[in-house]
């Protein structure tokens, strides 16, 4: 692999990189050597703090003031010029040379499309800058030449879309924009930094896609920058990964998949959860946590009854978008549209979409932190049934201990300013149910149960990484011994070694304190390793519900399929039909066959537990019903 | 954009609406008013009032009647241009602001041109050279700036001034120009006046100028799209001008709402130490002495200034960001 080359357009050879702290070197990069063949995909991969982000912006020259290069070389050897090697180390990070390299002949895409793009240009402006700079095009000629691109990475009005700010645009458009200012100098090396990990599934198969095609037409060498083994196995020709800055394993995307050598990569390649995986299977985890198993087993839940029953459940959001004269008018968008659904005690009801698809509102209906316009919401505890929605304030709050919720960002979903004792007893205090000693003890014990040590209770959450307060969450939520969790995105902030953990301790809590779990993920696998039944929401409806096997072996509505289809498998021998994708989005109602969408839907039982939002007179033509 | 217009503009009639009657109400709170004041004042000095005079007032300027058609009374005037009279000063309150005001503009013009001349470059280059020692010497300066009281740097250049150059530096102009017809010699005395009071007023402003704009700008240029700017090969310099700037303008823009009105009654105290010959002295005065019409016009002037000023600024922010024009306000 490290064979000199004069094939190689960029070589990186025992780089080193510190970052100034007060008083010392601080290196995050320890001597990482890796190349980009002319033409080809190279990934490298790792987890966050692995230090594969730094390596990207050390090549393009974007190191911030306290990122120093300690050694080492980073060679780049421009087609046009092949006999010429520059040395990036070398040469002035601000100076001509490395200016008129970057955005002219090295491009590079990031994972946020909103902030990467200044809100207040238009894109075509944003675009055509990069011309106008590199190749002294203007004007008109300019301007045609965007729109050209623009064309080419999918608008289908490129000259509507010259003129749009980023703001008007969805995440996939936004990233489309993103890479015409990347590629409208026809750079001969493109650095994407986790270019699809922002967006929804179905739009990250797309902008693959898209990635694939550009690169073929411009005979680009890629460098893509990702932790997510699905997007390398459909992408990447040779795959470098990273682990606390030193390459831990090399070689072509073959050899990687199917013949792991190092303990890390194997394991990595384990914990992320795939279809494949049996019933009962659990994810292997990088770093086992042990939690204690709880000294009590809290109540015997009476198994398959309907704990929660949701009907009809509606809810509009005004937009913001047009004002009146007096007040808010404007369009209303349908964030939850009669959304009706049972959860039996003791499971995991798993609800998928994409973002926009109100499957978030929905568990925050549930929890009554934003008030439904109509509809119904039963709970079945142990004190009988309880109308959720008619709860008035004294009632919602004895009601509170019932439902509890695992929120996302373990970052923002925690005080700083709190220790985690003080957060672990905030939820007792409210309910005032025990004195400060039990609630003290409460506390210690919860920290076993997520596998913390009590030790820690006087820290402040800071001190914790993403998945120790992700952790701290869920220690949070079981304060007050619930009966049922909304999980909302609970791993989707988190690297895919900690995933795994945090999913085995939501089995196991699951397991033994009789649990039940509202599961909200827009990530297929994740949803398929945790629930028994999934319901499937797009644009506020409920598509298709339906029990784990009869979804994945055999989706029925046009939706579902679109979003199996878009998942990126991390298995060679399971690639992306890319083929088969179409750039529009696919939770447009229109691009649906026609009993799927239109007026007059209903859910049909299709077969035992089964259920797809369709037209009745659809069924007897084409003889789907059971 | 057109409704945008029309919402803020109708939003605008409201808004003076309250403010005009709790300036009224306000003038109206003492129990006693102008004459009877003035009358019990003259007693105790043992002279002897015009009693005539002051019940012919009190009838002509509709002070018997009751609250609300006084009210109605100096409202309607006030939009019709005629703003009252005082009755300290025994004329109409346009003859005496008049020359006043345009003397009080001219000075905080100058100062917040001065301000922003001064503030923009080194907001810049302290947000851009970050924790450098150029940083911390000018961060030292505006910080002075902010913590001295403007009086009390106007009284220490009086003062030497007087001792080191034996010059009298009160004043906005010679007193015997004042309310005189503007001649060339009028015009240079108050030029080779105006600067010191520009100065002395420009100085803490600046200072707080700088921290803003320093701060504006550090947090723009963290985020991605400058980043973003930089990837596309854009020299640092063009890259700063046409992005994390522009995108500071917000905050300059959304402050202009602000000065407006400071250009009228900025720095009262400062002025009374120099003896400006600008509104604030007299505001001041007019409040003491309960001359209702003279203070409550000044006020509702300022009222409708900052009313007005906001629209100003609010229709420059939709002019420069898309996201207020196209989404109706909502920045994200």
């Amino acid at each position: 692999m490290t064979h000199e080359g004069k094939h190689d357009l960029l070589r990186i050879e025992d780089l080193r990189i510190a970052f100034q702290m007060q008083d010392h070197l601080n290196e995050v990069v320890k001597g990482v050597s890796l190349r980009v063949p002319m033409g080809k995909t190279v990934a490298l991969v790792g987890e966050s703090g692995s230090g594969k982000t730094v390596i990207s912006q050390a090549v393009m020259g974007l190191l911030s003031r306290k990122g120093i290069i300690t050694g080492g070389r980073i060679l780049f050897r421009d087609p046009k010029q092949p006999d010429k090697e520059i040395d990036l180390t070398q040469i002035p990070r601000d100076g001509r040379v490395y200016q008129s390299l970057r955005g002219g002949r090295m491009g590079m895409i990031f994972q946020e499309p909103m902030s990467s793009l200044s809100p207040v240009h238009s894109i075509g402006n944003q675009v055509e800058e990069a011309l106008t700079l590199h190749h002294g095009v203007r004007g008109k000629a300019a301007r045609e030449a965007t729109e050209r691109m623009f064309s080419l990475v999918g608008f289908r009005d490129a000259a509507w879309a010259y003129d749009r700010y980023p703001f008007e645009l969805s995440g996939g458009l936004r990233q489309r924009a993103m890479l015409a200012m990347a590629l409208i100098c026809r750079p001969a090396l493109l650095i994407a930094d986790e270019p699809t990990t922002a967006l929804d599934m179905t739009i990250q198969a797309q902008v693959l896609k898209l990635m694939k095609q550009l690169q073929q037409e411009f005979g680009m060498a890629i460098l893509l920058i990702t932790h997510d083994l699905g997007v390398v196995a459909n992408l990447a020709d040779e795959v470098f990964v990273i682990y606390q800055g030193e390459i831990l394993e090399m070689g072509e995307v073959d050899d990687i998949f199917r013949r792991p050598q190092h303990p890390y990569l194997k394991a990595l390649l384990k914990a992320s959860p795939s279809f494949d995986m049996a019933p009962g299977e659990r994810l292997v985890t990088l770093r086992e946590v042990p939690a204690l198993p709880p000294s009590r087993k809290l109540r015997e839940v009476p198994r398959d009854q309907p704990i929660l029953e949701v009907r009809d459940l509606n809810k509009t959001y005004r937009q913001s978008g047009t004002l009146s004269l007096f007040g808010r008018g404007g369009s209303a968008v349908r964030a939850v549209d009669n959304v009706s659904f049972d959860i039996r005690a003791g499971e995991c009801f798993g609800l998928v979409g994409e973002s926009g698809s109100g499957k978030t509102t929905v568990g925050h209906l549930i929890m009554r932190s934003r008030a439904a316009d109509s509809g119904q919401i039963m709970f079945h505890g142990p004190t009988g049934p309880i109308d959720v929605l008619g709860l008035d304030s004294g009632e919602l709050r004895r009601f509170r201990p019932n439902v509890q919720m695992i929120f996302q960002d373990p970052v923002s979903s925690l005080s700083p300013r709190m220790t985690v004792l003080d957060i672990l007893r905030e939820p007792m205090i409210i309910q005032g149910d025990l004195g400060p000693e039990q609630q003290r003890n409460r506390a210690a014990e919860l920290m076993q149960l997520v596998g913390l040590d009590p030790r820690f209770l006087n820290r402040y959450p800071h001190s914790f990484s993403g998945g120790q307060r992700q952790r701290i969450g869920i220690a949070r939520a079981l304060a007050l011994e619930p009966q049922v969790i909304i999980c909302d995105e609970p791993v989707s902030a988190l690297d895919v070694s900690v995933q795994a953990q945090v999913l085995n301790l939501l089995k196991d809590l699951q397991q033994s304190l009789g649990l039940t779990y509202l599961f909200v993920s827009h990530n297929l696998a994740v949803v398929h390793y945790m629930a028994s039944r999934i319901a499937v929401m797009a644009r506020g409806r409920i598509v298709e519900l339906a029990t784990r096997d009869q979804l994945f072996r055999a989706p029925r509505h046009p939706y579902t399929q679109a979003l199996l289809a878009a998942v990126p498998y991390a298995d060679l021998d399971r690639p992306l039909d890319l083929q088969a994708l179409e750039l529009t989005s696919a939770s447009d109602p229109s691009r649906w066959p026609g009993h799927f969408s239109g007026p007059g839907l209903e859910m049909v039982e299709v077969e035992a537990g089964h259920r797809v939002l369709m037209r009745i007179e659809g069924i007897g033509a084409k003889g789907e019903a059971a | 954009m057109f409704t945008f217009l029309a919402r803020r503009i109708l939003i605008m009639i409201p808004t003076l609406f309250i403010t005009s009657v709790l300036i009224f109400t306000i003038m109206k709170l003492p129990p006693t008013d102008y004459f009877e004041t003035y009358v019990a004042e003259l007693q105790a000095q043992g002279e002897k009032a015009d009693l005539g005079r002051v019940e012919f007032l009190r009838k002509e300027y509709g002070l018997d009647q009751p609250a609300t058609t006084q009210y109605v009374r100096w409202i309607t005037g006030f939009f019709k241009g005629d703003f009252g009279y005082s009755f300290e000063y025994d004329r109409p309150v346009s003859d005496i602001v008049g020359e006043r005001l345009a003397l009080t503009i001219l000075v905080s013009f100058l100062t917040i041109i001065l301000t922003w001349v001064i503030a923009f470059p080194i907001g810049i280059y302290s947000a851009t050279h970050q924790y450098s020692i150029g940083d911390y010497g000018l961060t030292f300066l505006g910080l002075l700036g902010i913590a001295i009281p403007h009086f009390l740097l106007a009284l220490v250049t009086m003062y030497f001034a007087n001792v080191w150059f034996g010059l009298s530096i009160g004043g906005l102009m010679d007193p015997k120009y004042f309310n005189q017809p503007m001649s060339w010699e009028k015009a240079q005395s108050i030029l080779s006046h105006i600067w010191i009071p520009v100065l002395i007023i420009g100085a803490g402003g600046t200072g707080s100028m700088i921290r803003k704009i320093r701060a504006n700008l550090l947090d723009e240029l963290q985020k991605q799209y400058v980043v973003t700017a930089r990837a596309k090969g854009l020299p640092p310099g063009r890259a700063l001008r046409k992005y994390p700037l522009r995108m500071s303008l917000n905050f300059f823009v959304s402050h202009i709402g602000d000065i407006l009105p400071t250009l009228v009654s900025g720095a009262e105290l400062t002025a009374v130490v120099l003896s400006l010959q600008t509104t604030g002295p007299l505001l001041i005065r007019a409040l003491q002495s309960q001359d209702m019409f003279l203070a409550g016009s000044f006020l509702m002037f300022l009222a409708l200034l900052t009313v007005i000023g906001v629209l100003i600024s609010d229709i420059l922010l939709a002019l420069l960001d898309p996201r207020v024009r196209l989404q109706g306000g909502s920045t994200r």
